[in-house]
């Protein structure tokens, strides 16, 4: 795969971005292994020692998935509110706006990917735990409509723990929203594709994550309805081994396949270029 | 009705005591009472009035999960006739939580369709207390398509704690199928009319609540989260009566909340007691809004009537830009 140049900068948005200095050491959530911020970053945040898919910022899946130069965010502006007047909701908003900067739980593109025009919504779960209130459905719906003016096929990452509670019913009708500009989409034939990474649940799962009309998962991620934590509390019993990761999903027929991350961006573009009637792309080659 | 007695109602159902002994005692002896019961009975009245007048959200989740509360058979049978229950989702099972089937509003032809609870151990297992599994929502939909394509509106019914957390609901796609409801809902050719008529629970609630119009009882809840769940997550206790209500308030979960959210479009007024007190009224109630709502949407072509259903839930949602 010789088109794919992985040593894409992250675009840069009009605005001061949190930066982390690249040779800080990490260590991988699943084995141990250490190994400066730059080595897993080049290596799309995946653990070199064994293959753990690790969570990963927006910014950083819209460096690794678009063409440099291409970027442009949607919906920018857009801030929680505090509808309910619910308790602590201003300071909580306040922390996640200081500590996972300022696109709250969804950063929303337009871009190219391999030269093709896209809408892209990455989830990041580092705000607020990915929770989908008020700001996540109306980023989606403008991304939606811009896919729906310009006939541009629509891609969602998915990271989330479901609706954000401190909004309510109004998180709630979120999941509503999003289905309704799915439909539209659906409706003029354009295409729109989930990526499912750990976690996807509660809320944003019951909604546009598996609404794609091709559904991907990242290895390993945690996908479901109700969060493990709740299941084995209604079952008084321990989950059985690998329940709710991609690899079940896949086998229960719930996803279409799991992609390793590295495999991601080609694997988008093959999807585009079937539902959009576009030749295959001119580096791809039978593998 | 084994339904224990809510804290709050203790009043109301002494002084209901107190009135039928006095008449009993009267029937036994041929006395006359009626002088004695009128006052009695415009205290009874009073009380209702009072007590339900300044009801806590906490004390309406409890009135909306009352098992004397009507159910959506009840409903099914006070305001409409000629019920046709359909079962299954022709895929894996029929799920007794969600019934639905043909049935007259006013003599028109409707699908109803709406989630089931039980009114004692037996009748809630065989209906998993109203908590549906993928299965339930899917036959849902197949009952929703049945209608569109005959042309009926269809009209559905919310009152479940929430979907089904299990094994097989998991395995079986719990999430697609609650996610297939709300996108086929915002493209159905046909009007369709939800009414919270007592627990709206999350998505489980509103895989059968996107609608042209969404009403809710005056005692009816709806909420993204139960409010036990919600205080057990944020504030470690969803067990408490204290956490319970400090919950309650700050979800804004009752009727008159969701209508000046703007969520829902207009509220059912129950009988004073509430919807218990009087399930004939309370049905009545029902069919009048019903009725005079599905007057309106008939009136529509059906590209304007999807097209203003997703442009209303297009509009919710509140944020700063
Ligand atoms: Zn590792």
């Amino acid at each position: 795969m010789a088109w794919f140049r992985k040593e894409k900068k992250p675009p840069q948005p009009p605005r001061q971005r949190l930066e982390i200095p690249r040779d800080t050491w990490e260590k991988c959530e699943a084995c141990g292994h250490t190994d400066i911020r730059d080595k897993f970053l080049r290596n799309f945040n995946v653990c070199p020692e064994c293959d753990y898919h690790r969570r990963m910022r927006a910014h950083d899946y819209a460096g690794m998935l678009l063409d440099e130069g291409s970027v442009l965010e949607v919906g920018v502006e857009l801030r929680s509110t505090d509808p309910l007047g619910f308790p602590d909701y201003p300071g909580r908003l306040k922390r996640a706006l200081a500590n996972a900067g300022d696109s709250d739980a969804i950063l929303t593109v337009s871009g190219t990917l391999e030269s093709l025009p896209v809408g892209l919504g990455i989830m990041d779960f580092a705000f607020m735990g990915g929770s989908m209130g008020s700001v996540v459905g109306e980023k989606i719906a403008r991304l939606g409509q811009r896919c729906l003016e310009r006939k541009h096929p629509l891609v969602i990452i998915s990271a989330s723990g479901g609706a954000r509670m401190q909004e309510g019913v109004l998180s709630l009708m979120q999941m509503a929203k999003a289905a309704a500009v799915l439909s539209q989409l659906a409706e003029r034939r354009i295409p729109y594709i989930s990526v499912l990474t750990n976690p996807t649940t509660g809320g944003v799962s019951a909604s546009y994550a598996m609404l794609g009309d091709a559904i991907l998962a990242e290895p390993g991620a945690v996908i479901g309805f109700a969060g493990p934590r709740v299941i084995k509390q209604t079952l008084g019993q321990d989950l059985p081994e690998g329940f709710q990761t991609a690899e079940f999903l896949l086998d229960k027929g719930m996803v279409d396949r799991v992609v390793h991350r590295k495999e991601l961006r080609s694997m988008l573009s093959r999807l585009m270029r079937h539902m959009t009637g576009r030749p295959a792309s001119a580096g791809y080659t039978e593998a | 009705m084994a339904a224990p007695t809510l804290e709050f109602e203790r009043p109301i159902v002494d002084l209901e005591r107190q009135i039928d002994e006095l008449r009993r005692l009267a029937g036994d002896r041929d006395l006359d009472v009626a002088a004695e019961l009128a006052p009695l009975e415009q205290k009874l009245k009073e009380l209702r009035i009072a007590i339900y007048r300044d009801l806590t959200p906490l004390q309406r989740v409890q009135v909306a999960r009352n098992a004397k509360r009507p159910f959506t058979l009840d409903y099914i049978r006070l305001a409409f006739s000629d019920f046709v229950e359909l079962h299954g989702d022709r895929a894996f099972r029929e799920d007794a939580a969600i019934v639905g089937g043909w049935a007259r509003l006013e003599g028109e032809t409707v699908m109803v369709i709406g989630h089931q609870r039980g009114r004692d151990t037996k009748e809630n297992i065989k209906r998993n207390f109203g908590m549906p599994h993928p299965e339930g929502y899917r036959k849902a939909l197949r009952l929703m398509k049945l209608a569109e394509r005959f042309q009926v509106p269809v009209i559905t019914l919310i009152d479940t704690p929430g979907a089904w957390a299990g094994l097989g609901a998991e395995e079986r796609g719990q999430s697609e199928a609650i996610a297939r409801n709300l996108f086929e809902m915002s493209q159905l050719q046909v009007p369709i009319l939800a009414t919270v008529i007592g627990e709206g629970g999350s998505g489980g609630a509103l895989a059968l609540g996107v609608a042209d119009r969404v009403f809710m009882f005056e005692n009816a809840v709806y909420s993204v989260i139960t409010i036990e769940g919600c205080a057990a997550i944020l504030w470690k206790d969803g067990k408490s009566v204290e956490m319970r209500d400090k919950a309650a308030s700050a979800l804004r979960i009752t009727a008159h909340d969701l209508f000046d959210l703007r969520v829902i479009d207009e509220i059912i007024p129950e009988p004073v007691g509430g919807a218990h007190s009087d399930h004939d009224a309370t049905a009545t109630a029902l069919k009048e809004t019903l009725v005079r709502h599905l007057d309106e949407l008939k009136k529509l072509k059906p590209e304007r009537l999807v097209r203003k259903r997703r442009e209303k839930f297009m509009h919710m949602g509140q944020f700063i830009e």
